[in-house]
C-alpha cells in the first residue's frame, strides 16, 4: 500500500490460555491503517476483530494472554516491545478507544468531568481548571447540550447514546492519532446508531484521525471504512478497499456475510443465513477453518491452509479455488 | 408508595427491634423449670423463692408480662439488677466508655490493615501475598480468640513486660495510658476481623477489576496502581462499608470475650457476670440493648452506602 | 408413568454424577487435609478410652502441675489430671457439638427457608424474625441463649443451632425460591403434585449442595464457640473436661504451666482449621458459584 502508514501490524498471532494449554485466538494477521484513513474491521463474534484491537493497546490480561509472534508497528515503533511507561504514553495520548457497551465503559462512581479530565491531566499535563475547561469543550464536540451541567454528572444519569458520547469525548481528548472503535453502535438503538456513527465520521474529518472500526454490522462498514478486512477464526479471510469487497467479493465467506445482511431496499422476509456457526479455537480443522461450513470446498480445502492470493490491486483473499474459478492466479 | 429508601430502611427496622424485644422477653421463660426458683439458687427459701417471683412478676399470665415488659420498655425502663444495687440502664452507661472505646479502637486497626491486605491481595493475585492473607482469614475463623489473648499476655505483657496485662484507664486520665490498656485487647480483637475484611475487599476488587471501565482506564494510559486506587477501590468501597458494619458488630461481640481475658470492666464483663449470677434481668435489659445497637448500627451502614454510591445518592 | 420414564435415568446417572463429585474432592487438596484431620481426630475420641487408661477427672494430686513428659504428654494441671486424657475426651464433647449443632441448625434452618418460600404469608413473619435472629453477632446470641438454657452442653448445642439457624435458613429460601420457578418444578406442581411433594422431591435435593456446605461451615464455628462459651462458664460445667473450659481453668496458671492452655488451644484450632478446610473444599466442588478465585 502506498502513501503514510501509521499503523502496521504483521503477522499478529494472539493466544489464550485454556484448559488445554495455549490456543490461538488470532492467527498470523497483517494489516496497515494510513493516515486518515479508516480501516473496517469485520466478522461475525468470536472471529478475534476485537482480540486484535485490544493487542494494539497492550490491553490483554499478563496471566491469561500472550503474543507469541508479530510486530504491531505505530509509526515505526514497535508497540509489543515498548516499556510500560512508553506504551501508556500512547494509550489515550496517540491512540485511544471507544468500547461496545457504554453502560459498562464508564466508572459509575465517578464524574463525567473526573474521567473526562484524567485523560487530559495525565497526557497534557493541564491544570485541574484548564482540564475541566476543556471537557466541557470535548463535550459540545461530542454535540452533548448543557455541557457545562453534564459534568458534575454520574454516568448513570445518561441515557445509552449520550455515554457513548461521553466515552466519545474522552477518547479523543487528546487529540489521537488513531481511534479504534470496538463496535461503538452495536449496544445502541438504531437510530442513535446514525447520529453516533455520524458524530464519529465528522470528528474524523475534523482532527484528521485515521481509525480501526470494528463491527459485525457491513452497513456500519459500508459507510464509514475506506478498506475492510474481513476476518474468520482468527484469520484474515479477505481484505479490500470497501466498494471492490461489496461489488465483487472474492471469497465464500464474505459473500455469505453480504448475503445475510439485511438491506433495507429488499423487502424481504427471510434473511439468507451461513450455516452452521463459527468454530471453537481449540478445535479447529488443519486447512481454510470456513471448509466445514463452505459451499464450495474442495478435498484440499480441508487439509492444506490455503493462502492469501490477490484478485485485483489491494484485494487480497484466502480462498485459492474462488480465485481460481474467477481467472485469477492463486 | 414511594417513600425514600432511607425512611423504607428505617421503617423496616422497626419491627425488627420489636422483635428483638419479644425475643429478650422470651429468654427467662426459657429458663428450664421455674425460673423464680433458679434465680434465687438451689439453696434459697420457698419465701425468697417466692419474693422474686412477685418482684419480677413472674406470677403474672405470660401475655401480661410481655403486656407490661412493652410497657415499662416505652417508658425508657429496662429493669433493674438483682445484684448491682443499679438499673440496667445506669449499669451499662457506667461500662458504655470500656467497650466503646475497645471496640472503636479495634476498628481503627482493622480497617486500614484489612483494606490494604486486601486490595494488595487483590493485585499479587496467586502469589504468596495473596496466600499469605488468604492464610491470615482462615486462622481468623479458626483459631479461638480467648485462647490467642492468654499467650499475647504471657509474650507482650508477662516475658517482654511492654503492656499492661489488664485493666482500663479511663481517657481523661490520659490518652497516652487509655491506648496503652486498650492497645492489646484491641489489637487481639482487630487480629481475628482483618482477615475477613482483607478476604471482603480483596474479592469486591476482584470483581471491579474484571469491569469494562477498568479497561477504559488502561486505554486512557492510566497506571496500574492508579487503576486500582481510583477506579477500583472507590468502586469496592461500596461493599465494602457493608462488610465494616459487619466487622463492627463482630467486634462488639468479640469484646465479650476479650474483655474477660483482659479484665476490662465493659458491657461483655457485666453481661458475663450477670449470666453467672443469675442475675437475669440485666442480661435481659443488657442483651436488648445490644440487639437495638445492631439494628441501628445496620441502619448507619445503609446510610453510608447511600452517601459511597452515586447511583443509590440520587435516586 | 412420567416417574416409571424417568426412573432408569435417575438410577444410572446418579451415580455417576457422585463418582464424579468424589474424585474431584479427593483431588482437592484442601478438602483433602481437612477431611485427614477431621477422620483423625474423631477416631482419637472414639478410641479414647483405648488411648488413655486414666479417668479425665481423675485427680491425682501429688502429680500436680507436672510439665510434659512421657508418662503425661500434654502435663498434667493444678488437680494432677493428666491433660492429655482430657484433652482426648473433651474432643469427643467438641465433635459431638459440632455436628448436632450443624444438624440442628440445618434441619430447623431448612424448615424454615422452605416454608418461609413455599407459603408466602409466613414468610414475611419468618424473614424478620430470622432478621432480628441475624441482628446479633452469633457468638453473642449464643451467649444469650445459653445463659437462658443453664449451663449444660445440650443447651450449648441448642444455643448455637439457634444462633447459626438464621443463615442456613436464608439460603434453603433463596434456593428454594429460585428452584420453585423451574420449568419441571411448574410442571410438577401443574400435574397435581402437592407441595409436600414438591418440596422433598425438588427443593431439597437441589439445595443439597450449598446446605452442606454451610453446614460444614457452622460445624467448624460451632466448635469455635462453644470452646467460648465453655471458657467464659457459659458452656459444659467442670469437672467435664471441654477443650474450652480446660483453657480457662489453665489461664490462671498460663505462665507457670503453659501445657494446659497451649494444648486445649491447639486442639481447637486444629479442629476448627481442619473442618473449614473440608468445608472450602466442599464449597469449591458443590458450589463453584462461590469459589473464591486463586
Amino acid at each position: 500500500m502506498a502513501g503514510e502508514m501509521l499503523l502496521d501490524v504483521q503477522n499478529l498471532t494472539v493466544q489464550f490460555r485454556g484448559d488445554a494449554g495455549w490456543t490461538s485466538a488470532v492467527e498470523n494477521v497483517s494489516f496497515q491503517v494510513g493516515e486518515r484513513e479508516c480501516l473496517g474491521l469485520v466478522g461475525e463474534s468470536g472471529s478475534g476483530k476485537s482480540v486484535t484491537a485490544l493487542s494494539i493497546l497492550g490491553l490483554h490480561a499478563r496471566r491469561t494472554a500472550r503474543i507469541p509472534s508479530g510486530v504491531i508497528a505505530y509509526r515505526g515503533q514497535d508497540i509489543l516491545r515498548l516499556p510500560t511507561r512508553a506504551l501508556r504514553k500512547l494509550r489515550g495520548g496517540e491512540i485511544a478507544m471507544v468500547f461496545q457497551d457504554p453502560m459498562s465503559t464508564l466508572n459509575p462512581v465517578l464524574t463525567i468531568a473526573d474521567q473526562i479530565t484524567e485523560t487530559l491531566i495525565l497526557h497534557q499535563s493541564l491544570s485541574a481548571a484548564a482540564a475541566r475547561q476543556q471537557a466541557q469543550r470535548l463535550l459540545d464536540m461530542v454535540r452533548i447540550p448543557d455541557a457545562a451541567r453534564r459534568l458534575d454528572e454520574y454516568p448513570h444519569r445518561l441515557s445509552g447514546g449520550m455515554r457513548q458520547r461521553v466515552v466519545i469525548a474522552m477518547a479523543i481528548a487528546c487529540r489521537p492519532k488513531l481511534l479504534i472503535a470496538d463496535e461503538p453502535t452495536t449496544a445502541l438503538d438504531v437510530t442513535i446508531q446514525a447520529q453516533i456513527l455520524e458524530l464519529l465520521r465528522d470528528l474524523q474529518d475534523e482532527l484528521g484521525m485515521s481509525v480501526l472500526l470494528i463491527s459485525h454490522d457491513l452497513g456500519v462498514i459500508a459507510e464509514f471504512a475506506h478498506r475492510v478486512m474481513v476476518m474468520y477464526a482468527g484469520r484474515t479471510v479477505e481484505t479490500a478497499p470497501v466498494r471492490a469487497l461489496f461489488e465483487r467479493p472474492v471469497h465464500p465467506y464474505t459473500i455469505g456475510l453480504l448475503a445475510a445482511a439485511p438491506r433495507l431496499e429488499l423487502d424481504t422476509d427471510r434473511l439468507p443465513t451461513i450455516a452452521g456457526s463459527i468454530p471453537d479455537p481449540a478445535s479447529i480443522v488443519p486447512g481454510c477453518r470456513y471448509s466445514p461450513r463452505c459451499d464450495v470446498a474442495l478435498e484440499s480445502c480441508r487439509n492444506l491452509p490455503p493462502a492469501m492470493g490477490s484478485a485485483e490491486p489491494g484485494h487480497l483473499a484466502r480462498c485459492p479455488p474462488r480465485l481460481a474459478a474467477l481467472g485469477f492466479a492463486a | 408508595m414511594t417513600l425514600h429508601p432511607l425512611l423504607r430502611r428505617l421503617v423496616r427496622a422497626i419491627p425488627i427491634i420489636l422483635i428483638v424485644a419479644v425475643l429478650t422477653f422470651m429468654l427467662m421463660h426459657l429458663l428450664p423449670g421455674d425460673p423464680a426458683a433458679v434465680i434465687a439458687g438451689s439453696d434459697a427459701s420457698v419465701e425468697a423463692v417466692d419474693r422474686i417471683r412477685v418482684q419480677l412478676g413472674l406470677d403474672k399470665p405470660v401475655v401480661t408480662q410481655l403486656v407490661l415488659w412493652f410497657v415499662r420498655l416505652a417508658h425508657g425502663d429496662l429493669g433493674t439488677s438483682l445484684v448491682l444495687d443499679q438499673t440496667v440502664l445506669s449499669a451499662v452507661m457506667e461500662r458504655l466508655p470500656v467497650t466503646a472505646s475497645l471496640s472503636a479502637v479495634a476498628l481503627a486497626i482493622t480497617v486500614p490493615f484489612g483494606v490494604a491486605f486486601g486490595v494488595l491481595a487483590a493485585y499479587f493475585r496467586g502469589t504468596w501475598i495473596d496466600q499469605g492473607v488468604m492464610m491470615l482469614a482462615l486462622l481468623g475463623v479458626s483459631v479461638p480468640s480467648f485462647w490467642i489473648a492468654i499467650l499475647s499476655v504471657i509474650l507482650f505483657s508477662v516475658t517482654l513486660g511492654w503492656l499492661p496485662s489488664s485493666g482500663y484507664v479511663p481517657m481523661d486520665q490520659g490518652v497516652g495510658q487509655w491506648l496503652a490498656a486498650l492497645i492489646q485487647p484491641a489489637s487481639v480483637l482487630a487480629l481475628f476481623q482483618i482477615g475477613f475484611l482483607a478476604r471482603m475487599t480483596r474479592s469486591a476488587m476482584l470483581d471491579v477489576l474484571d469491569q469494562d471501565f477498568i479497561r477504559t482506564a488502561r486505554a486512557k494510559g492510566v497506571s496500574e496502581w492508579r487503576t486500582i486506587l481510583k477506579h477500583g477501590f472507590r468502586n469496592t468501597l461500596i461493599p465494602v462499608v457493608t462488610v465494616t458494619g459487619i466487622i463492627l458488630s463482630l467486634l462488639i461481640g468479640g469484646s465479650v470475650i476479650i474483655e474477660q481475658v483482659f479484665a476490662l470492666p465493659g458491657i461483655g464483663r457485666l453481661v458475663v457476670q450477670g449470666i453467672l449470677a443469675r442475675d437475669y434481668p440485666l442480661v435481659q435489659g443488657v442483651m436488648l440493648l445490644f440487639g437495638i445497637t445492631f439494628v441501628v448500627l445496620n441502619l448507619l451502614v445503609d446510610v453510608l452506602y447511600t452517601m459511597v454510591d452515586p447511583r443509590v445518592r440520587n435516586e | 408413568m412420567s416417574d416409571v420414564a424417568a426412573l432408569p435415568i435417575r438410577e444410572f446417572a446418579r451415580p455417576r454424577r457422585r463418582f464424579r463429585t468424589l474424585r474431584k474432592l479427593v483431588a482437592h487438596r484442601s478438602f483433602l487435609f481437612g477431611a485427614t484431620v477431621m477422620v483423625l481426630l474423631t477416631a482419637a475420641a472414639m478410641a479414647a478410652p483405648l488411648l488413655t487408661h486414666i479417668d479425665p477427672t481423675a485427680m491425682q494430686v501429688r502429680f500436680r502441675l507436672r510439665p510434659p513428659s512421657a508418662a503425661f504428654p500434654f502435663g498434667t494441671d493444678a488437680f494432677g489430671r493428666d491433660v492429655f486424657t482430657r484433652v482426648l475426651y473433651g474432643a469427643k464433647l467438641s465433635l459431638w457439638i459440632g455436628l448436632s449443632v450443624a444438624l440442628l441448625s440445618g434441619a430447623g434452618g431448612a424448615a424454615v427457608g422452605v416454608v418461609g418460600a413455599q407459603f408466602r404469608r409466613l414468610d414475611p413473619l419468618l424473614m424478620r424474625v430470622m432478621d432480628a435472629l441475624m441482628a446479633f453477632p452469633a457468638i453473642l446470641l449464643a451467649i444469650g441463649l445459653g445463659a437462658a438454657l443453664g449451663p449444660s452442653p445440650s443447651s450449648v448445642i441448642i444455643a448455637l443451632a439457634v444462633a447459626y439457624l438464621p443463615r442456613t435458613a436464608r439460603l434453603v429460601r433463596a434456593s428454594a425460591l429460585v428452584i420453585r420457578e423451574l420449568e419441571y418444578v411448574e410442571a410438577a406442581r401443574v400435574s397435581g403434585a402437592g407441595n409436600l411433594r414438591i418440596i422433598w422431591k425438588h427443593i431439597l435435593p437441589n439445595c443439597m449442595g450449598p446446605l452442606l456446605v454451610q453446614l460444614s461451615f457452622v460445624f467448624a464455628y460451632a466448635i469455635l464457640a462453644d470452646a467460648a462459651l465453655s471458657f467464659l462458664g457459659i458452656g459444659t460445667p467442670p469437672p467435664a473436661p471441654s477443650w474450652g473450659n480446660i483453657v480457662s481453668e489453665g489461664r490462671d496458671y498460663a505462665v507457670e504451666a503453659w501445657w494446659i492452655m497451649l494444648f486445649p488451644g491447639l486442639a481447637i484450632s486444629i479442629a476448627t482449621l481442619g473442618m473449614n478446610l473440608l468445608g472450602d473444599g466442599l464449597r469449591d466442588v458443590l458450589d463453584p458459584r462461590l469459589k473464591v478465585e486463586g
